[in-house]
């Protein structure tokens, strides 16, 4: 079984997040991190916690490249996180569309997508599934509790 | 005993046939917001306000409230269950509440944390009902020093409540401070870490976050695994029921700690969920064998949801005796006080007995309803099916 090791996770992990700490510190040195007349500046509390989320990402990189047992464990095999990306990419693209389509009208359809592809439902049971889930979602987001969610063409067409 | 003559009045008020319906349906109203994840019980509060327009105050804020001990209990379920906390506060309930369910002890982790529940809102009542003149008085005199020292224990309980390396805590920790100080500043106005995006300029809601933590991570792990969902089934029978009950008094002193973090937690605006954290880390911390919380002890139910309860139920003593609230719900109850004509603060107890006292009253009332509920209809009822894949939409 090959993939990712946990140290090779562990690294990237705090590297991103020293990263992190780095953009933060930086933001907070344009607004200004310092101590003006009336207290502390709008960076002053950014500019530290980056600080902090610097050192400890530091202290993470430091353990997570000691030589200690066990470090070849692996973090996920790859066929573990292809499985992962079958379902995390249509998530992303699911979530990239919303802003124009509405997320009822997408909802149905990565509904329907599922159902096809993972759970092999044929398309006349899938297709009909997601818009009636979506249908429910609609009537007690947008008509019962009146909470405006992301909507599109559909819903303006209807007249919501 | 000034008290409780004026307590049974509030019963009087409470156990009106309209406001006991009222209570009933704003605890089912309540139980599913509670496991709907990102709706929470400030929103829920929030939307259902104005459908008390038309109602008298005092039946207003028991319908109010009893949605928010709805929410407490709803969040229970989803954490046990599936993993997934349909409220901030029951965070901490997932480490151990659902170990229990994978290892089939779904029931026992239920009965403890709706027993826990209503232990800790009962001792947070009593404590309002007599304690509460002095320490709100006590509460009045905090200032931001005492705030921030409050603050600090909780974040410095988070660290060592840390399973793995006190310094991996520190790191996330720090992350999830940046991530809140995107947007605009309350206090300058000036823009934070926005580099231009308007989206940004609103800052980053913390239920985003923990749905995306706590929900998605959980769907995507479950994937990883073989695309085989493990939301536990439970079945609540009268056996496990009294099964647990039997082994909970040992428990007592557990929560009777956790509830007194909860009382003080919920009266400093802290509210339920740093109480559930800081209970949790303080039972392990106090534990013989601390190694052994995260894979399934009952301990780690109880003291995070005896804490979460007294922390809600308490924060709404200041609410009521100064105007200040407690927690996020609590505010929002205030919004409804104003709408409703009536003037938060000391003279409250002066001018409208009925009203504090019928409310005082619904609290008693209220977690009996949704714990004699909850042992009827536990899971197996829809929301508890659709709640996964409602997350997964999110």
């Amino acid at each position: 079984m090959r993939g990712p090791t946990l140290k090779g996770v562990e690294i990237a992990t705090a590297v991103a997040l020293m990263a992190a700490g780095g953009i933060a510190i930086h933001d907070g040195l344009r607004v200004g991190a310092g101590w003006s007349g009336d207290g502390p500046q709008s960076g002053y509390f950014p500019y530290w916690i980056g600080v902090i989320l610097m050192l400890a990402s530091v202290a993470n990189l430091a353990s997570a490249l000691k030589p200690r047992a066990g470090q070849a464990a692996l973090f996920a095999t790859w066929p573990q996180l292809r499985l992962v990306a079958s379902v995390l990419i249509p998530t992303a693209i699911y979530v990239a569309i919303i802003p124009f389509a509405g997320i009822y009208v997408t909802s149905a359809a990565l509904i329907a997508f599922f159902m096809i592809r993972f759970g092999a439902f044929r398309g006349l049971t899938a297709l009909p599934s997601g818009a009636l889930a979506a249908g429910i979602a609609f009537a007690v987001f947008e008509i019962w509790f009146l909470v405006a969610l992301p909507e599109g063409p559909l819903e303006t067409w209807l007249g919501y | 005993m000034e008290e409780i003559n004026l307590l049974v009045q509030g019963f009087g008020v409470a156990l009106q046939p309209q406001n006991l319906i009222l209570m009933v349906a704003g605890i089912v109203l309540g139980v599913l917001i509670g496991v709907l994840p990102g709706l929470g019980g400030a929103n829920g509060i929030a939307i259902l306000l104005p459908l008390t327009f038309s109602m008298p105050p005092v039946s207003a804020i028991i319908m109010l409230s009893c949605i928010y001990w709805g929410a407490l209990f709803g969040g229970a379920i989803t954490s046990i269950l599936f993993n997934i906390p349909g409220e901030p506060w029951s965070v901490a309930t997932t480490s151990d509440g659902y170990p229990m369910a994978q290892q089939g002890r779904a029931g026992e982790a239920l009965t403890a944390a709706f027993t826990s529940s209503f232990v800790g809102a009962l001792i947070a009542v009593v404590m309002i009902t007599f304690v509460a003149p002095l320490v709100a008085q006590f509460a009045l005199q905090f200032g931001p020093p005492e705030f921030f020292a409050v603050m600090f224990l909780s974040f410095a309980c988070f660290i060592g409540l840390s399973k793995g390396s006190p310094m991996k805590a520190l790191a996330a920790m720090t992350f999830g401070f940046l991530l809140a100080g995107v947007g605009l500043d309350g206090v300058t106005g000036q823009l934070r870490m926005t580099f231009g995006s308007i989206e940004l300029m609103r800052g980053i809601d913390v239920l985003v976050v923990v749905i995306d933590l706590f929900g998605l991570s959980e769907i995507l792990v479950s994937i990883e695994e073989g695309l085989s969902f493990k939301g536990a089934r439970a079945k609540i029978d009268l056996r496990t029921v009294i099964d647990t009950w039997k082994k909970l008094p040992q428990h007592w002193a557990l929560a009777l700690r956790s509830s007194a973090i909860g009382c003080w937690m919920g009266i400093t605006p802290a509210g339920a969920t740093p109480a559930s954290f800081m209970s949790y880390g303080v039972a392990r911390r106090m534990a013989k064998d601390p190694d052994s919380f995260g894979k399934g002890r009952i301990e780690g139910v109880i003291a995070p949801e005896t804490a979460a309860h007294a922390a809600g139920t308490s924060a709404l003593l200041p609410m009521l005796a100064l105007g200040v609230p407690g927690s996020p719900t609590a505010a929002v109850l205030l919004g409804g006080l104003i709408m409703w004509g009536l003037q938060p603060g000391p003279m409250l107890f002066v001018e409208q007995k009925d009203f504090v006292w019928g409310l005082i009253a619904s609290m008693y009332l209220g977690n009996i309803v949704g714990s004699s509920w909850f042992w009827r209809r536990c899971p197996g009822s829809p929301p508890f099916c659709v709640c996964p894949s409602a997350s997964s939409r999110q």
